[in-house]
């Protein structure tokens, strides 16, 4: 549905977008995952015909951009970082607007308030309501409800659930959960979970460049391998961490926490797939050191990042580890050489 | 086209910019018209007044075009527009119109009732009337591209007012100036493309053709510089 082939953008000098290439199938929801500043809005620009791309090219529906961006863009349904709501009007009147805009050919009101049913704005789509009273979350609601206006074939979400109180976003992540079974859905952000709950597929991008494209669950077990614990032990610091170190298993053991009531907080990391979190319980118990809290640290967008792009550079560097950096400063000059 | 035409009109009265604009071009046209025809007129030919009004666009102008595409850039609710199946000409020519039917409309409107009065209580020139009509809706059109063009420049209300305020300035004034300058190439260069020069003919009754291609090519460089715009800016 969505071919995008060696995506090229440039600004001055810089590359917001720097050679993407992915395709997209019918009916697929894939998440754009990246920090801020990553690209992701810049791609999903181009896609949309916001933008044009410095090189590359991107066609939705095998319908090329920007050699037919009037039919391309009636297969899309964007929505922007920043919903483009005009608050001078209602929701009504806005949704007309759009379908207008959009030239749709279908049974207006029924459509409409379909739409409305679907993202759950009706009351304010039959009351009249101006979209500069509602709530950041509703106001987001109309800018997804116009983004499915004319039932386009692609939608694109850039961000959908930022600035959402916790209700609000599991209640539009299960929309487009359920947009996905009819539609094909492009969403970006920068939280794991997000993608983790909606999409099938991740495409990673960091610093315009895509790193990594693959299915959801395969991103989440390539970072499984290495489990993280974090364990708070009662009994002698130096001893414990003698004896964590001697488990063949464990990789790393340190001392993080600070003593509270006799007792260290211990970060642990094992080898690739093992669970080790048995043979500590049991060397703890024979050595009579009371384990009094156990929690496994989950995976995180941060070690997604710092993992791929180690791999891609083909630079063993541990995660969370503080870079070195080695700089070297200026020598000033002697003033009789300058004389 | 249409949608975006729909719009703006619909905009400009759920905010107070449609009111203001109307009651404040009633207000001075029905002013100068009662300055031109009752205090110092002394004959129903009312050129004076349509050379006062023309004036008034440098304010009234800009009321009608500055939010026009500055308002979109500043809200993002530009990416919808651009994102959606309409030309940019369309969008551009849906803007112009909504922003000439106010124009149009307040002025026919202020017109029949200026007038009307005048007929009851004089013998005007109808054909003079009716050509200077034209010319006057045609400099509001050119104006109003102009304004709309310099609205798509910044995403400052303020900032394309006051530059609206400026050219259309220059432009009413460049027929003055051309005749304090001595170059004759300069002085004939500046007399056409003078607004107010080229107006000379409908004051006269006359619907001048090179005078009318003169208002539409203006209309039509600016709206189609105001689709450059953006054409540079997705480009860019």
């Amino acid at each position: 549905m969505i071919e995008v082939k060696n995506l090229v953008k440039r600004f001055g000098s810089k590359y917001a977008v720097d050679d993407i290439t992915f395709s997209i199938g019918k009916g697929e929801i894939v998440g754009f995952l990246g920090p801020n500043g990553a690209g992701k809005s810049t791609t999903m620009n181009i896609i949309t015909g916001y933008m044009s791309s410095t090189l590359g090219t991107a066609e939705i529906g095998g319908i090329n951009i920007l050699e037919d961006p009037m039919e391309a863009k009636k297969l899309i349904g964007y929505l922007p970082e920043q919903p483009p709501l005009y608050l001078d009007m209602t929701v009504r009147e806005y949704l007309n607007f759009v379908y207008d805009l959009k030239g749709c050919r279908l049974n207006r009101k029924k459509h409409l308030e379909e739409i409305c049913r679907v993202v759950k704005i009706i009351d304010d789509y039959n009351k009249n309501r101006l979209i500069k009273n509602l709530s950041k979350g509703y106001k987001q609601r109309v800018g997804i409800a116009q983004a499915l206006v004319g039932n386009p074939a692609v939608i694109i979400l850039d961000e959908p659930t930022v600035g959402l109180d916790p209700k609000e976003i599991i209640e539009i992540r299960s929309l487009i959960r359920t947009l996905g079974e009819t539609h094909t859905v492009i969403l970006s952000t920068h939280i794991l979970t997000e993608v983790q709950a909606v999409c099938d597929r991740i495409l990673i991008i960091n610093s315009g460049k895509l790193i990594a494209d693959e299915k959801t669950e395969s991103i989440i077990n390539m970072l499984e391998g290495s489990r993280r614990l974090n364990a708070r032990i009662c009994g002698p610091q130096r001893d414990i961490l003698r004896e964590l170190r001697a488990l063949p298993e464990i990789t790393r053991a340190e001392a993080v926490g600070e003593r509270e009531n006799d007792s260290f907080l211990y970060a642990i990391e094992s080898s690739s797939g093992v669970d080790i979190r048995k043979t500590l319980f049991f060397m703890l118990a024979k050595n009579n050191w009371p384990l009094i809290g156990l929690e496994s640290q989950g995976t995180n967008l941060e070690d997604i990042f710092i993992s791929l792009v180690d791999k891609k550079e083909q630079t063993p560097k541990k995660s969370r580890e503080v870079p070195q950096f080695d700089i070297k400063l200026p020598e000033f000059e002697n003033k009789e050489d300058n004389n | 086209m249409l949608a975006i035409y729909k719009r703006e009109m619909q905009a400009y009265f759920t905010s107070p910019v449609g009111y203001v604009f109307v009651a404040m071009f009633l207000a001075v046209n029905a002013f100068i018209f009662t300055f031109c025809t009752l205090l110092m007129g002394i004959d129903s030919s009312v050129s004076s007044y349509f050379t006062f009004v023309m004036w008034a666009f440098i304010v009234l102008v800009p009321i009608l075009t500055m939010k026009l595409f500055s308002e979109e850039r500043k809200a993002r609710t530009e990416q919808l527009l651009l994102t959606s199946p309409i030309s940019l000409m369309g969008m551009v020519a849906g803007k112009f119109f909504a922003a000439f039917t106010m124009f149009a409309g307040t002025f026919v409107f202020g017109s029949l009732i200026n007038f009307s009065l005048l007929y009851k209580y004089g013998t005007p020139n109808t054909a003079t009337l009716i050509s200077s009509s034209v010319g006057i809706l045609l400099i509001g059109a050119a104006f109003i591209a102009i304004g709309l063009f310099i609205s798509a420049l910044t995403e400052n209300q303020i900032v394309a007012a006051v530059g609206t305020i400026g050219v259309i300035l220059f432009m009413l004034v460049i027929g003055f100036l051309s005749s304090f300058i001595d170059v004759y190439a300069i002085r004939v260069a500046l007399t056409w493309i003078s607004v107010f020069s080229r107006y000379s003919n409908f004051g006269y009754g006359i619907l001048d053709i090179a005078s009318l291609l003169y208002y539409f090519s203006i209309c039509f460089i600016f709206m189609f510089l105001t689709v450059r715009v953006y054409e540079k800016r997705r480009w860019s």
